[in-house]
């Protein structure tokens, strides 16, 4: 299959075409390729993504997935509407 | 070949680099401490804008937007910087505010930037969900706007890669070696370097590169947060902002809602996120959007504005013939960064400031020592 016909990630639309672009110019750890495809940004917060990626670095680097660094996590955990932000304040 | 070292990979060393690069006979390398954009360049706001109260700082954003209006072709970028020029509108709270923004159109006017007031209905009519009693004035200039921060650093990154600059990632400058009054090798933690040039352009850690030559760069690092929120369909145009309510909201072009407030003011280098932004930054923008409560929080992160004692940058020669800094950007090293490469060039070039109106010594650094430059009074 074509690498630009994989998706990677529907929300942000990266497709493997992209993630490898990435690996092309150089870009080997996960929290560079996360702001140069938007990979990992979405709403899964890359759960449901990273893992692929990180598949892509190891095969393209010949390095073991267990060396290759995850990206930070970052809050929140679940999406919170703005108005349940506001009234906890109160 | 003389040999360029340049500090720090965010928006203003990848412009010093561009800038650079185009010249005859510099070897240049770009090292950086962690991952591409690890620094304030990607966790900006992402926002442009020439509305300032000074007019060191008009002048240097009204370069810069001119650049990004044609950012694609000077960095023969295939694909897009995505720089959407659909405003900024601030908002003042009180009488003496909006005086301060008569004062600053009136400047802004004199240098070219066509910024004005609007009326309230203007308002309403460019942002529908505004609710209109919720403040006192607003000034607009539709030249300012959104970029993508991550697609204009790519398209450095390859524009500086093709006139041979070179890029060191996770590379961290441990000691640098002086010799008559001049730094001759630099250290890291990877190799040592020869070096005709130091250039340092590595933020609020700036201040940490001075202290190895023992030269005193007054910026210190604030925190800043931001959100993200889920995409929702278009809502708001300009980039809304108030610098006395101390908020800032726009919608990107892919939907997501982004934004932030101001820090306080001690030096911290955390990038930590916390809890009472999120509550902070609802209550202030429900307040003025009363709309947008369904709107659903994706993600948050921090950022470090690095700040001068003036809120003006810092680009600057030191007493280190060699070293040249550009840091004390104050929360607006993004939007200025295309002026910044050209004024970095200039320096070590040892030639005026190719940027008509600007005056290399109203940047320097000395000018902490002699006199006080007007401080910049338009910030979030």
């Amino acid at each position: 299959m074509e690498k630009n016909k994989i998706i990677i990630c529907p929300y942000e639309e990266v497709t493997m075409a992209d993630i490898h672009k990435c690996l092309e110019m150089g870009f080997t750890t996960v929290e560079d390729i996360k702001r140069l495809t938007r990979v990992g940004m979405g709403p899964c917060q890359g759960r449901d993504c990273i893992h692929i990626v990180v598949d892509e670095i190891s095969k393209f680097n010949h390095i073991k997935k267990s060396d290759i660094e995850l990206m930070h996590i970052r809050p929140n955990l679940a999406n919170i509407p703005l108005k349940a932000l506001m009234e906890h304040k109160k | 070949m003389k040999k360029v070292m340049i500090i720090g990979a965010g928006i203003s060393g990848l412009f010093a680099a561009f800038n650079l690069s185009k010249e005859k006979d510099l070897d240049i390398t770009v090292i950086d401490k962690g991952y591409f954009l690890n620094g304030a360049t990607g966790r900006n706001g992402a926002g442009i804008r020439m509305q300032w109260s000074s007019k060191l700082n008009c002048l240097l954003s009204k370069y810069s937007v001119e650049f990004f209006e044609n950012g694609e072709e000077h960095l023969k970028y295939k694909d897009s910087i995505e720089f959407k020029q659909k405003g900024y509108l601030l908002l003042s709270n009180d009488e003496e505010e909006h005086q301060q923004f008569i004062k600053n159109i009136k400047l802004q006017n004199s240098l070219g930037i066509p910024s004005k007031l609007l009326t309230k209905d203007e308002v309403k009519k460019l942002v529908p969900i505004i609710d209109e009693t919720k403040f006192y004035s607003a000034a607009f200039c539709h030249k300012d706007g959104h970029l993508n921060p991550f697609k204009v650093s790519e398209a450095l990154f390859l524009a500086c890669k093709e006139n041979g600059v070179k890029f060191h990632f996770y590379e961290e400058l441990e000691d640098v070696k002086i010799q008559t009054n001049k730094v001759s090798k630099v250290i890291t933690s990877k190799a040592t370097y020869e070096v005709d040039y130091l250039i340092g352009t590595a933020g609020s850690f700036t201040k940490e590169l001075g202290v190895l030559m023992n030269i005193d760069i007054p910026v210190y690092p604030e925190k800043h947060e931001i959100l993200a929120t889920m995409p929702v369909s278009k809502m708001i145009e300009p980039m809304i902002m108030s610098f006395s309510k101390n908020f800032y909201i726009q919608q990107v072009p892919h939907g997501p809602l982004i934004m932030g407030e101001g820090g306080n003011h001690h030096s911290t280098h955390s990038q930590d996120s916390s809890i009472e932004f999120l509550e902070s930054i609802s209550s202030k923008v429900l307040n003025i959007l009363p709309t947008l409560g369904d709107v659903k929080v994706q993600r948050q992160w921090a950022g470090s504005y690095d700040m001068s004692p003036d809120r003006n940058p810092i680009i600057s020669k030191t007493k280190i013939e060699n070293f040249i800094v550009a840091c004390g950007f104050s929360g607006r090293g993004f939007m200025i960064a295309p002026a910044t490469g050209v004024l970095i060039r200039d320096l070590l070039l040892n030639q005026e400031s190719s940027i008509e109106g600007i005056n290399l010594e109203d940047l320097s650094i000395n000018r902490f020592e002699q006199r006080t430059n007007e401080v910049e009074l338009s910030f979030v």
